[in-house]
């Protein structure tokens, strides 16, 4: 008796799950907006019906990761960007960690959905070329912001600020509180952020080309991959492994809040320089004591705010992506498209106990 | 017929009572817990002598804060282990007392901290009973259900962190202090850590529930006709294991930064390893709680240990995997002797 | 007349329970079957631009790994082992793969030595577990740092992203209007040749037996050790192979490639019928489970549904497939129990009326 009735049992189950999803079905059909289209071929031929020139536009950011406070102040102003350049509806979609292929499946999905506008931190240049690639042919328009992708992939790339200066600033505030010599390291993010890399090869050209630097010497360059307890660790790991380390550097916020955080609750505090990028509400206990000098960064917002005028831009063809072309980013200004398809958007600000309550981000 | 059982003549007794009395040293080195303390005395001597800094005061401190969290949440997982289950949610688990620490402090600056640490372990026993009612009502795998509670305390924990995180600085520094104030050389949060641990230790060997556990282990199906009940004994222990972890979580929020919805991804399997090179048999039914936490001071040690050698830090991993491996071979290798000593003994 | 009262059997409560719930295993991969059509009804009329071509794309590509890696996993946890190691196999393959190729070699040789390296790597493994006879599941946690830390020594920080374009399109490329990737012939005969040798073949049968009571199996004449091996063999081949695919499709060579699959896998064979203690499971079950889960995963991401809800789904969806059985299980043994009781009554009853 049981077999047969175990058997029927799931088949009756079944059944009924049938049932419902047909019934399901009946009552959904109106909902559904665009009818399964019979595409040809995959990719060559897409049917993005809100992408008609004129109709409505749609912009999705895909930050490295999400629940990154920098990039949650990048977002912010991206998304005020989307709704004063006119678009429709903005997104943001992102994975929870920053890995080279997670990003790879939101790309994708936002080809499937037509969206016409995607603006991407790229987690490794050439891992998500390949999706974003498609996402052109579909129609869609690229632009890299905070970490490029490989330039053949995206259309556009805005960059908070000129990559040397980024590079230039951090040495000069480390050469400072440091008297001029000593070792340094570098606490980066992950080994493959294409931003990271790019200041990092500048600041070794500094190091070795410049007079003013000659007695201060790299001598380690670690990784936290942007993970608070990995970039404690690997700051651990670095005053022991260097006892004789004068200074650290960590252009990033997420790499310089943990060392902060491990050299304010060591010995090493206020003997150990450190200095970077970093968000002044995160660092602000550490300056008010005493663990950090100074740091620098820019506006996020303002980096979201020119991605989402770049984008429409783009969309309207207003641009293309070549060297000289110009646009209007709102309350920016105008902007103008330099070499290799890369947008600036302003200079680099240095915070320190005397501005840093004036900013809330 | 004659009663050839072999009844020891009285003297015999006697002489095998003294002998019983008198420390036997050759007893302590075949404890479970005796080659990872081996382990890790060399490894401690043999890193200071390539490299004095690795013992100077901040470098000891660094090794006994970076191995408390771990220390605490091995020393559950072992009560976990013995009974033949394991919990693999405890790293999502460890996010979301973090967090929960991080809110109270944030929302409400001027909370005591003992209502803190009090309400941390309060959620973690929470989520430990959730784990301990499915395992003991569905009578399923342990490690399938901690699977999927895994991902549902990830989810409950992304959902009600968003991206906030909640910084050092929001945390009074009285809270933060307890990671760098010492008392005797050690760090506040280090001496809670041990006190903890030698409770729980001590409650494994010397209690009657705690000694249930390890019979549920070695043969549940023998465990259930003894009359133990099992269903309650497995529930008290994964409920004390999610108030380990609730305070490993508590713990873990004064000595790192930020806390927000991704803290504590992955720790679950460093955990076990520890645990089972700790001595803790992934069989069950045998290793204490104070092994699993050596193990965990061993693991997080070698990380620091190669660093201040100098070795390509990109070797550490190989390491430790290597350690896993070679700790559990020595462990059967060990079984497998003792076996064919009690063999020989009574033959 | 004899008062003969037909004997009541006794009511095998503890045997039907158990009957009942292999019985319900057994037809789980229909109940999965069904499960998975179901889905895809709903998410092709209540998501919009999900009945695609498209979508099969993207879709497969996004499961192969997880879909391979499923394939031995399921053999393995039949015979009652575990093996946490497959993403870490993939990993070091991954680097292995990278750091050949810039050297310099062909392609064609690289792909061998890597898919040699996961045959090492499950040779390793099924040593360790089968012969030296340490519990599968301490060893694989052992060997899942000790792989992913060779592929960190092995490839370092780097990664390699120039792979010959040929390779890179097959594993990106589809069967155009269908929107099948191409990928999807090679992994098809794999599952296929597993689901043969799972379900048709001796060999298969002695993998089952294992998982019920390796003691049996090893009296009956199993060489369980040998066979225990040759499962945790394929496992490292087959988990080489995804990391192969992966880094082909994801043109990307790294250390950290894959992580956290592990748990993937075994979430989804698990979801498809796998018993943990051994002894249950079927191929098609495993990939239907795969499947469900990618559906639900894509459905929701195609509707821009954060990522914390599919975690948390997925979780539910785990739970829910292992509590229900259970549960269904003893309330049809309290059913089967009262209807017992409810007949002895009745004859009862019966007998006291005819003697009365």
């Amino acid at each position: 008796m049981s077999s047969t009735s175990r058997g029927r049992l799931s088949l009756k189950v079944g059944a009924i799950l049938f049932a419902a999803s047909l019934a399901l079905t009946a009552c959904g059909a109106t909902v559904n907006d665009s009818p399964a289209s019979p595409d040809t071929s995959a990719g060559t031929d897409a049917s993005p019906t809100e992408n008609a020139g004129g109709g409505d536009l749609s912009i999705t950011f895909i930050p490295k990761q999400l629940n990154n406070p920098y990039t949650d102040v990048v977002l912010g102003g991206g998304k005020k960007g989307a709704e004063e350049a006119g678009f429709t509806t903005s997104n943001v979609v992102g994975p929870l960690d920053a890995s080279a292929s997670s990003q790879v499946s939101f790309i994708n999905a936002e080809t499937q959905a037509g969206t016409s506008v995607i603006v991407i931190a790229a987690n490794d240049p050439d891992a998500v070329c390949a999706a974003l690639k498609e996402a052109r042919a579909g129609g869609a328009k690229i632009v890299a912001f905070d970490s490029d992708a490989n330039p053949d992939c995206r259309d556009v790339f805005v960059s908070q600020v000129v990559a040397k200066d980024v590079a230039t600033i951090q040495l000069e505030m480390i050469s400072e509180q440091i008297g001029g010599k000593g070792d340094i390291a570098i606490l980066s993010a992950t080994a493959n952020a294409t931003n990271q890399n790019e200041w990092i090869k500048f600041m070794e050209e500094e190091l070795a080309s410049n007079p003013d630097y000659k007695d201060i010497k790299l001598v380690s360059k670690v990784y936290g991959d942007d993970d608070d307890t990995k970039s404690f660790q690997e700051a651990q790991g670095l005053m022991q492994a260097n006892p004789n380390l004068k200074g650290i550097i960590s252009p990033t916020t997420v790499g310089i809040a943990a060392t902060a955080r491990y050299l304010s609750t060591s010995e090493y505090k206020g003997k150990v320089a450190l200095t970077g990028l970093g968000l002044p509400n995160e660092m602000r206990s550490f300056v008010k004591d005493g663990t950090v000098k100074e740091f620098a960064l820019w506006d996020p917002a303002q980096l979201g705010y020119v991605s989402a005028y770049a984008g429409k831009a783009l969309a309207d063809g207003t641009i293309t992506g070549k060297s000289g072309d110009k646009f209007t980013a709102g309350d920016m200004g105008e902007r103008e498209v330099g070499e290799n398809g890369i947008i600036i958007v302003g200079p680099p600000v240095r915070f320190n106990a005397d501005n840093i309550d004036k900013y809330d981000f | 017929m004659t009663d050839t059982q072999t009844a020891l003549p009285r003297a015999d007794i006697a002489a095998s009572a003294r002998t019983r009395r008198r420390w036997n040293p050759r007893s302590l080195l075949s404890k479970r817990e005796s080659p990872v303390v081996l382990a890790l005395l060399l490894l401690v001597l043999f890193t200071y002598l390539a490299n004095p800094r690795f013992l100077a005061p901040q470098g000891l401190k660094d090794l006994m804060l970076n191995a408390t969290i771990m220390m605490i949440m091995a020393a559950g997982q072992a009560l976990i282990i013995s009974t033949r289950s394991v919990d693999l949610s405890v790293g999502s688990a460890l996010g979301l007392t973090a967090f929960l620490t991080g809110t109270l402090f944030a929302t409400y600056p001027s909370i005591p901290i003992i209502v803190v640490f009090l309400a941390g372990i309060a959620m973690g026993a929470g989520l430990g009973a959730i784990n301990g009612l499915l395992v003991t009502t569905a009578r399923v795998p342990a490690m399938v259900i901690t699977l999927g509670t895994l991902y549902v305390f990830r989810g409950v924990n992304s959902w009600w962190a968003g991206s906030t995180q909640y910084f050092a600085g929001d945390r009074p520094d009285a809270f933060g202090n307890l990671s760098v104030s010492l008392l005797v050389g050690i760090p506040i949060i280090t001496i809670i850590a041990i006190i903890v641990i030698a409770v729980v230790t001590l409650f494994q060997r010397y209690s009657r529930s705690g000694r249930d556990l390890y019979a549920i282990g070695s043969d549940p199906d023998a465990a259930i006709v003894y009359g133990i009940p099992v269903g309650r004994r497995v529930f008290t222990a994964f409920v004390t294991n999610g108030a380990l972890v609730g305070l490993a979580g508590v713990l873990y929020a004064s000595r790192f930064n930020s806390v927000g919805a991704v803290t504590g991804t992955g720790l679950e399997l460093q955990v076990v390893a520890a645990a089972v090179v700790g001595g803790v048999a992934i069989v069950g039914g045998v290793g204490t709680a104070a092994g699993a936490a050596i193990g965990a001071l061993l693991l997080t040690t070698i990380t620091g240990a190669l660093t201040s050698v100098g070795v390509d830090k990109f070797w550490q991993q190989a390491v430790v995997g290597g350690l896993i491996l070679a700790s559990i071979l020595i462990d059967r290798l060990a079984t497998l002797r003792r076996a064919r000593n009690l063999r020989k003994a009574t033959s | 007349m004899t008062d003969t009262l037909t004997p009541v059997a006794a009511p095998p409560a503890l045997s039907a329970t158990r009957g009942a719930i292999s019985r319900t295993l057994a037809s789980r991969p229909a109940l999965m079957t069904y499960i998975l059509l179901v889905l895809l009804i709903l998410a092709s009329t209540m998501v919009p631009r999900f009945a695609q071509p498209r979508t099969a794309t993207f879709l497969l590509l996004d499961v192969v790994a997880t879909l391979l890696m499923a394939m031995p996993m399921t053999l393995v946890m039949i015979t009652g082992d575990i093996d946490l190691s497959v993403a870490s196999v993939a990993g070091l393959s991954s680097a292995v793969m990278g750091v050949l190729f810039t050297g310099g070699m062909p392609f064609g040789g690289v792909v061998l030595i890597c898919l040699l390296v996961g045959l090492a790597c499950g040779l390793f493994n099924g040593l360790f577990t089968a012969y030296v006879g340490l519990p599968a599941l301490a060893v694989t946690i052992g060997t899942l740092a000790l792989f992913r830390g060779l592929a960190l020594v092995v490839i370092g920080d780097n990664a390699v992203s120039n792979f010959p374009p040929a390779a890179s399109a097959y594993a990106t490329g589809s069967f155009g209007a269908t929107g099948i990737p191409l990928v999807m012939l090679p992994v098809g005969l794999i599952i296929v040749a597993f689901a043969v040798v799972l379900h048709m073949t001796p060999f298969g049968r002695t993998l089952f037996a294992m998982g019920h009571s390796m003691e049996a199996a090893r009296f009956v004449g199993v060489n369980t050790k040998r066979a225990r091996l040759l499962t945790l063999m394929s496992s490292g081949l087959v988990s080489a192979l995804a990391g192969v695919f992966w880094t082909l499709r994801y043109s990307s060579a790294r250390s950290d490639n894959a992580t956290g699959l592990e748990l993937v896998v075994i979430a989804a064979v698990v979801l498809g019928g796998v018993s943990v203690f051994g002894g249950k499971g079927s191929i098609w079950g495993s990939v239907c489970g795969v499947l469900i889960i990618g559906v639900i995963n894509y459905a929701l991401r195609l509707n821009r549904i954060p990522e914390v809800v599919l975690v948390t789904i997925t979780g539910l969806l785990l739970i829910i497939s292992v509590v229900a059985p259970s549960v269904v299980a003893s309330w049809s043994a309290w059913r089967h129990r009262r209807r017992r009781a409810r007949e002895i009554d009745s004859t009862i009853t019966t007998a006291g009326a005819l003697s009365a």
